[in-house]
């Protein structure tokens, strides 16, 4: 599947805490603009791949846009985990001519929608059986709890963490899209108030609306459409033993999350190793699991990930691995992390806000504590 | 108003579990042909696929793994309580066995990494006990 499939559209609303429009209008509105970006006609799509939790049907979204036939349609599960493995899909329909044109999307009105965990009910069943009695139901106490075992581990800090929250701002300030611009110091991080101790609420990401959407073909055929191809140079999934969805507790793993079996994958198949990445997009729903995620892929070992962020790694233009170009989840917009895939197509295409110059290769990864996925774009 | 506690909703594999705690017993699942305690129950035992499985009582003792101190915004049923101290317990059994729980007699500033815990059980409805912890030997 190397480089037989490309991103060629991208497309979103602007981000809200409230946009006023429903979910499903928005999710429209993306793919609209994705295929108009990549200049392809609604008709021409027959593939669409969807987040399992995506309110909108494929049905809505095909007779919405006047989609001739869908001939290909699938959803990926696991919340946050979904995103790059929407487009590994697409991009395995594409390679084995189950269709031609696949469009992916997250549509979520999380800003003016409510929080999940407030509808935890009386009965809870599955592992959460073992966890919500307790009040342990935000994902923040979820991730809090390997932050903290990870600090212990390590000697990782509060302050490693937020080396995190500042670069993401630094870059969203240069970001007319990004939901949070004004910059931030360690110490205004350090004096946010606590949410889950040891996680200060600059630790977390911020609750938006919006709805983006990507558009993947033969990268042959994108070499013809209108923009620059983001080739898929690979897309993985991983789960990785005794997995518990958002409590990953149990067993022998502890502080491997799904991540680690995710990036495996991914650089098995793509060829290429962690030092050939020239920039990358971090899930970051919250701080911690950008550092976890830099030892999981490789770019640091196990424990390193804290000094790592705190020597500026993570920051564009001069660090070693500019993360989170956009802002990501933290500072421009947390939309289940589809705004990562879409700005790892910025760096590849050359028109992101933070471009780092000359970049060939371009890391998306998706959830942390889920199941999970990741993809890998090249320009060539 | 203080709006319901979530409690468990067990199911075929769990009920032993929280029948256990009703007794006022911890009990964990043991694999009936290979010995693996495994948690959270399940039916099929991930190191021999074997369906067989008991229930043993195990000591209740552990040692804090890790721990979440919650601030506001919580569940209603949790407001009154916060700042909430949310322990992941290391049984002394071995076989990675952990569960979540929360500190019962002491406030979240007294935990750190490593503290001995012993099982309490909170009785929090008719049915429902739920395995709690206070710091050993207190």
């Amino acid at each position: 599947m190397r480089r037989a499939a490309a991103i060629a559209g991208i497309g979103q609303t602007e981000f809200s805490k409230n946009i006023g429009r429903p979910e499903r209008t928005v999710a429209l509105e993306a793919i609209r603009s994705a295929l108009q970006d990549a200049g392809l006609d609604a008709r021409e799509v027959d593939g669409l791949v969807r987040f399992d939790m995506e309110t909108t049907s494929e049905v809505e979204i095909a007779r919405n846009l006047g989609l001739e036939n869908v001939r290909f349609f699938a959803s990926v599960a696991y919340g946050g985990g979904a995103g790059c493995a929407t487009v590994g899909l697409a991009a395995m329909a594409v390679a084995t001519g189950q269709a031609s044109v696949v469009v992916c999307w997250r549509a979520r009105n999380r800003g003016s929608g409510g929080r999940p965990w407030a509808a935890t009910g009386a009965g809870v069943p599955g592992d959460y059986q073992f966890t919500a009695p307790y009040g342990l139901v935000r994902p923040v106490d979820q991730i809090a709890m390997l932050a903290r075992r990870h600090m212990h581990e390590y000697g990782t800090s509060s302050e490693h963490f937020g080396a995190v929250a500042v670069a993401a701002r630094k870059h969203a300030s240069r970001n007319p899209r990004a939901l949070m611009r004004e910059p931030i110091t360690l110490a205004d991080h350090q004096a946010s108030r606590m949410i889950s101790e040891p996680l200060h609420k600059l630790d977390c990401c911020l609750e938006t609306d919006g709805a983006l959407a990507v558009v993947v073909v033969s990268a042959e055929r994108a070499r013809d459409l209108r923009q620059p191809p983001a080739l898929v140079l690979a897309a993985s999934q991983g789960m990785g033993p005794e997995h518990s969805v958002m409590t990953d507790y149990y067993g022998p793993h502890f502080l491997q999350t799904p991540s680690t079996w995710a990036a495996r994958e991914l650089f098995a198949a793509s060829g290429v190793t962690p030092r050939d990445v020239d920039c990358a997009q971090f899930y970051d729903a919250f701080t911690p699991l950008v550092l976890l995620s830099l030892e999981e892929f490789g770019f640091c070992k196990p424990g390193e990930s804290g000094p790592m962020a705190a020597s500026g790694a993570l920051e564009w233009p001069d660090g070693s691995l500019p993360s989170n170009t956009s802002g990501g989840g933290l500072s421009e917009a947390y939309v289940h992390g589809f705004n990562l895939i879409l700005e790892g197509v910025r760096q590849i295409r050359g028109t992101s806000t933070c471009q780092v110059e000359g970049a060939e290769i371009s890391l998306v990864t998706s959830g942390a504590g889920v199941p999970t996925s990741a993809l890998l774009l090249a320009r060539r | 108003m203080v709006s319901e506690r979530p409690l468990p909703a067990a199911d075929d594999a769990s009920e032993p579990y929280w029948q256990g705690c009703r007794e006022g017993e911890l009990r964990m699942q043991r694999c009936a042909p290979c010995g693996h305690l495994r948690f959270p129950p399940r039916p099929m035992c991930p190191r021999c696929q074997s369906l067989e499985s008991g229930w043993v009582r195990v000591s209740g003792r552990g040692s804090v793994f890790s721990f979440v101190v919650a601030h506001p915004p919580l569940l209603p049923a949790f407001a009154e309580r916060a700042p909430l101290a949310i322990l992941l317990v290391e049984l002394e059994e071995g076989d990675d066995l952990r569960v979540v729980g929360n500190l019962m007699d002491a406030g979240p500033g007294d935990v750190e990494i490593g503290m001995p815990v012993e099982v309490v059980f909170e009785r929090v409805s008719d049915d429902v006990a739920l395995p709690q912890w206070r710091r050993a030997g207190s």
